[in-house]
């Protein structure tokens, strides 16, 4: 899921100050599993700024903002609307954006990363998206996401007692990964050279869904 | 003779270190090259060393070229994508270096830009695998149309034995060598019976044959400097017993005590199988590293 977390509110406020009517757009999907763009956190900025600003506020919470087909369904809501306030991720900002091309979209919500979550409380990065995966020779630990200097065939010189030296707060990924291969009896893959990754996501990626393993 | 004609010929060596300015002071350069000279066979210019902006190691290894210094360019993926890498070994190649360090490099968090995008684009064992490709193969990285000249470079990499998790360590190495290091410059050796250990395993894998060996070493300036070492920097282990010694004796002594225990390890060092060479980390120290090298037993550069 992508984990997204919640602006400023004088941040939010000096994106709409300006407008008389705003619609505040909720997103169902994975800014509400982590508890900042979802049905309740919609209704309770929308709430605020009504209460702080003269502005009028609508308020809606569609299935996802990355869909276009729940997307339009915001149509019946825009009329009058000067401007949205999404709560959806970077992604939903921009759907809703491209079919209300004449309407002006802002982001509530400052999108971080794609993590995983932990008693619906704790979020954690896990993907970088570099489109070249090799989860599968690193005991399903992602070195690019998880070790400071993104290290591909190791650690640094810099781990102490299992965690990283930049001392962020964050455990040393490769202490993980070989810990983890050890305990899965597979410690020798690890000996064999990684080539460089063939980053994607230099351009804006288009993907379409074939059929199955090719 | 070349750092890597030495080598080759088994004579056993000596490189310095030489941090660049945080300006454009080419005369900085040339004063601390020319307290090295003579005193050891080649130098590394480090590459923005601890994240901080610096001349670049290009250009400070070229101002050493000048003065008849013998440069190890260091190199860290850090701040450069493989284009700008690969691009930096062909022209520091032209300008006559032959000697490139790849590393890793500090995280950019220690730093004076700790905002700055962390590039690694590849990763050290990565660089070293594209420097022997372009050298070797004359290509580059993805590419089979081949380059229309190659460089010749002696190509490094760095290893800290004792860095976590140790068993790792001579698997890392042995990645480095496979990948096309053709010496290994380590982190700087405190206690010498974990380095022999370390070597022992290291002769066994037959590593020592496929790259020389250069080991690591740093002089004490300062009680409060050995415990900084032990406290702050992986890998580094600084035995009790010498920072009571730096601590024994009187304050105006304490340099020199420091001098003496560096060269102290040094002859450990030359004594262990695979060991080619010593390192001599000497930071803000390079007026000192010539006393070190004579007492050392090891001058005649």
């Amino acid at each position: 899921m992508l984990v997204a977390e919640l602006k400023p509110y004088n941040e939010i406020k000096s994106f709409i100050e300006k407008y008389k009517s705003v619609l505040v757009a909720g997103c169902g999907g994975c800014t509400a599993l982590c508890n900042t763009g979802g049905l309740r956190e919609t209704e309770a900025l929308a709430a605020k700024l009504r209460r702080d600003t003269g502005i009028k506020i609508k308020s809606v919470t569609i299935e996802r903002q990355c869909e276009d087909e729940f997307v339009s369904e915001l149509s019946r809501l825009m009329e009058g609307i000067d401007a949205v306030l999404s709560l959806g991720c970077g992604a939903g900002v921009q759907l809703i954006s491209e079919q209300y091309k004449y309407i002006p979209v802002y982001p509530a919500l400052n999108t971080k990363f794609v993590g995983t979550s932990h008693d619906r409380r704790v979020f954690i990065e896990r993907c970088r998206s570099c489109g070249d995966c090799r989860l599968g020779s690193t005991a399903g630990i992602c070195p690019i996401t998880r070790c400071a200097k993104g290290l591909q065939n190791g650690p640094c010189g810099g781990s102490e007692n299992g965690m990283c030296e930049t001392g962020d707060g964050r455990e040393c990924a490769w202490c993980l990964i070989i810990e983890r291969m050890k305990a899965q009896g597979r410690l020798s893959e690890l000996e064999a050279f990684c080539e460089p990754v063939q980053w994607t996501g230099q351009a804006p990626e288009r993907f379409e869904c074939g059929m199955g393993v090719k | 003779m070349t750092l890597r004609d030495k080598l080759s010929e088994r004579q056993f060596v000596v490189t310095g270190e030489l941090g660049p300015p945080r300006g454009c002071d080419a005369e900085a350069v040339r004063k601390k090259a020319a307290m090295l000279k003579g005193a050891v066979d080649a130098v590394n210019i480090t590459d923005n060393q601890t994240a901080i902006v610096r001349m670049s190691s290009l250009a400070a290894s070229v101002i050493c070229l000048s003065e008849g210094v013998e440069p190890v360019m260091q190199m860290t993926v850090r701040d450069r994508n493989r284009i700008a890498l690969q691009s930096d070994l062909l022209g520091a190649s032209a300008l006559g270096i032959q000697n490139v360090l790849c590393l890793s490099g500090d995280h950019q968090s220690f730093g004076d830009q700790p905002g700055s995008k962390g590039v690694n684009d590849i990763d050290s064992i990565q660089l070293v695998y594209t420097a022997r490709r372009i050298c070797e193969e004359k290509k580059i990285l993805n590419s089979d149309k081949p380059l229309t000249s190659a460089p010749d470079l002696f190509i490094g990499a760095a290893c800290n034995p004792f860095a976590e998790p140790k068993e790792f360590r001579p698997i890392q190495l042995k990645k480095k060598i496979d990948a096309g290091a053709r010496f290994i410059q380590t982190q700087t050796i405190y206690d010498i019976p974990a380095f022999r250990e370390f070597m022992k395993h290291i002769v066994d894998m037959g590593l020592h044959e496929k790259a020389y060996i250069i080991a690591g070493v740093m002089p004490l300036k300062s009680a409060m400097m050995a415990s900084y070492l032990n406290d702050k920097v992986p890998g580094v282990i600084v035995p009790q017993q010498m920072i009571e010694r730096l601590k024994g004796v009187p304050k105006e002594r304490v340099a020199d005590e420091g001098i003496e225990q560096c060269c102290g390890i040094i002859n450990e060092l030359r004594g262990i199988e695979g060991v080619s060479g010593i390192h001599i980390m000497a930071i803000e120290w390079e007026h000192r590293v010539k006393e070190i090298v004579e007492k050392s037993g090891l001058s005649n550069r």
